[in-house]
């Protein structure tokens, strides 16, 4: 009897075992070993982005703002709008790996379908793509921290939580993006994501309090994860914890499981029936 | 008799309304190289896929190894190796990543996978090869990798779907070679193709398949004595000029099959038949005797060519 068999017949009595053998380390692993001879331009484009908007809207906007309102104090608008771009970096890089990434592995290279030719399931690859997609959000979010910081923008140590919120934040992401890319079939509809990404980062209160809206429009961006990962970030970094940075984090369990659950049904619907 | 590993009855899968595999009833014993042999479209590869574990069945019954797919799937992934029609290796990756990776993805050890990684790359003949992206490697290399890929769990049974289409006669028998390696050392295989010949050489026993229906079983040789006569002379006339002489071949030869081009006569000694025809001053452009192959199995069972 082969070692394959043995460590497969050991978790054969588990409730789940069809769909999880306990190894998305696995899937990570080979992301690892691709990422050593992948180019890393495009790691570097995603992460620029929200330091361009830092600099361009902070510095060149921010002088003619000056101070913006928070609760019942003054901040400067350059710290204001630092933890959001702080939770877009992590939404960008969690987006990349788990979006188009995702669909290539999908529709070009069968890729998956040689994993779970394998005794993984579909858990197992979900979760191994999904988490490496948030390790990039969370090296994104980590190296942005780095940037703020010396230029005066992190108000107290408490903001260093806002990195733990932004694994949070980039797993929801990562999760729901790739439960949405699973059930796409072409280009066109992969477009869609980008072109929905970027009016619902900008107006989920990154730039500016919502509250300038009208109620219907308010309510309608509360729906939206861009607003709640803003809003958690901001929450801790000028350590504003409320029952409100709660429901924050409830909505990013259920964007989590939600899309857990849809990717690995996919997967399963897509190479397994 | 051996050890059955693979036992299927009344196997059925249908998507939708279209019935790809109806019925079938086959059994694997350990050991043995069984074949799946069928034109496009017979239901080979969804078979394979339902063995593999990697399809469900719609209805009927099948174990690999005692078990039934539905409820230990990954069990019974871990015993097979699988070489799936088309190839999907991981493109980003090396070739030795290739193998590597993959028996990651079985849980073994990093420092057994490496040590099977000489062995494999020395089997596939791939060690100048080993550190090369795998887009660039030739089709029949890529082939062998996947094979490679395939053996890196040390699989009892190895599932081949066409292992060898797209490849030149010599990559071919380069396979061919190594597979009856991996016979020896008591792998029990399962491979489809719609190459007559291959199935000759490679299969202990097959059943032919067309339709999703099994249409026959038994060895090559079985296969060919029960459904064919010894020999079969092929005449041609011209195309149009078959038709016209069809009925006054009927009257000297009770089997024939008029295909378009030819008309292939089935007879136990060829040479006097051809006689004959010459006597009777039917003179064809062309003629040929030769032994019946599966080919001719296949053409009595449906009536229709394997490779149209
Ligand atoms: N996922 C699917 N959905 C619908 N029909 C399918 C699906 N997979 C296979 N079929 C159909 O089932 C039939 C059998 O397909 P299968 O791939 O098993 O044939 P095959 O014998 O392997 O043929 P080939 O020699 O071309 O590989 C075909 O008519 C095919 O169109
Ligand atoms: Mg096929």
């Amino acid at each position: 009897m082969s070692n394959a068999v043995a460590i497969a017949d050991a978790r054969a009595n588990r409730t789940g075992h069809q769909i999880y053998a306990g190894r998305a380390r696995a899937i990570i692993e080979r992301s690892l070993i691709a990422l050593r001879s992948s180019t890393w331009v495009p790691v570097a484009t995603g992460f620029v982005e929200p330091v361009l908007y830092l600099l361009a809207f902070g510095y060149g906007m921010g002088e003619l703002i000056g101070n913006v309102t928070l609760g019942d104090r003054a901040v400067d608008y350059t710290v204001f709008i630092a933890p959001g771009l702080l939770a877009a970096s992590a939404m960008n890089g969690a987006i990349y790996d788990s979006t188009w990434n995702v669909f290539f592995k999908l529709n070009e290279s069968k890729l998956y379908q040689g994993m779970l030719a394998t005794p993984l399931g579909p858990l197992d690859v979900a979760l191994g793509e999904i988490v490496w997609a948030l390790f990039r959000g969370l090296s994104y979010s980590i190296a942005f921290m780095l940037i703020t910081a010396p230029l005066g923008l992190v108000p107290s140590w408490g903001a260093l939580l806002a990195i733990p919120a932004a694994v949070l934040i980039a797993f929801g992401f990562a999760s729901f993006g790739m439960a949405i890319t699973s059930y796409f079939k072409t280009y066109q509809q992969m477009g869609l994501i980008n072109i929905a990404l970027l009016p619902m980062f900008l107006f989920s209160g990154s730039l500016y309090p919502i509250s300038v809206y009208p109620d219907w429009l308010e309510l309608t961006i509360k729906l939206l994860p861009t607003w709640h990962g803003i809003e958690l970030t901001r929450d801790i970094w000028f350590g504003i914890i409320d029952f409100s940075s709660l429901s924050h984090l409830s909505y990013f369990l259920v964007m989590i499981v939600l899309g857990l659950f849809f990717t690995t049904r996919r997967l399963r619907d897509l190479f397994m029936r | 008799m051996s050890e059955t590993l693979i036992s299927a009855r009344g196997l059925t899968k249908r998507y939708g309304d279209f019935t790809a595999v109806d019925a079938i009833d086959f059994d694997v014993a350990k050991g043995e190289s069984f074949g799946l042999l069928g034109p496009n479209g017979a239901g080979k590869s969804t078979t394979m896929r339902i063995i593999a574990a990697t399809s469900q069945r719609t209805s009927g019954t099948i174990t690999i190894l005692g078990r039934d797919p539905e409820e230990h799937g990954p069990q019974i992934r871990a015993h097979l190796g699988v070489v799936p029609q088309q190839d999907n290796l991981d493109t980003e990756l090396t070739v030795s990543e290739n193998l590597f990776i993959y028996g990651r993805y079985f849980g073994l050890g990093k420092k057994f996978i490496r040590n099977k990684i000489y062995e494999l790359l020395e089997f596939a003949q791939l060690e100048e090869k080993r550190d090369v992206k795998v887009d660039t490697l030739s089709g029949g290399m890529k082939r062998r990798l996947t094979i490679a890929r395939a053996l890196v769990s040390e699989p009892d049974i190895l599932m081949l779907d066409e292992p060898t289409t797209g490849l030149d006669p010599q990559a071919r028998h380069i396979l061919w070679d190594r597979l009856f390696r991996l016979k020896e050392i008591g792998v029990t295989l399962v491979i489809t193709t719609h190459f007559m010949d291959e199935a000759e050489q490679l299969c202990d026993r097959l059943v032919v398949m067309d339709k999703g229906k099994i249409m026959a079983e038994g060895s090559p040789l079985e296969l060919i004595k029960t459904h064919s006569t010894k020999e079969v002379l092929e005449v041609r006339f011209g195309s149009d000029r078959n038709k016209e002489i069809a009925p006054s071949l009927r009257a000297i030869c009770s089997r024939m099959e008029e295909l378009p081009d030819r008309i292939l006569m089935y007879v136990e000694d060829g040479e006097a038949l051809l006689e004959e025809i010459l006597n009777r001053k039917l003179h064809p452009t062309t003629s040929l005797v030769r032994r019946s192959s599966l080919e001719d199995v296949f053409l009595r069972l449906t009536g229709r060519t394997l490779i149209e």
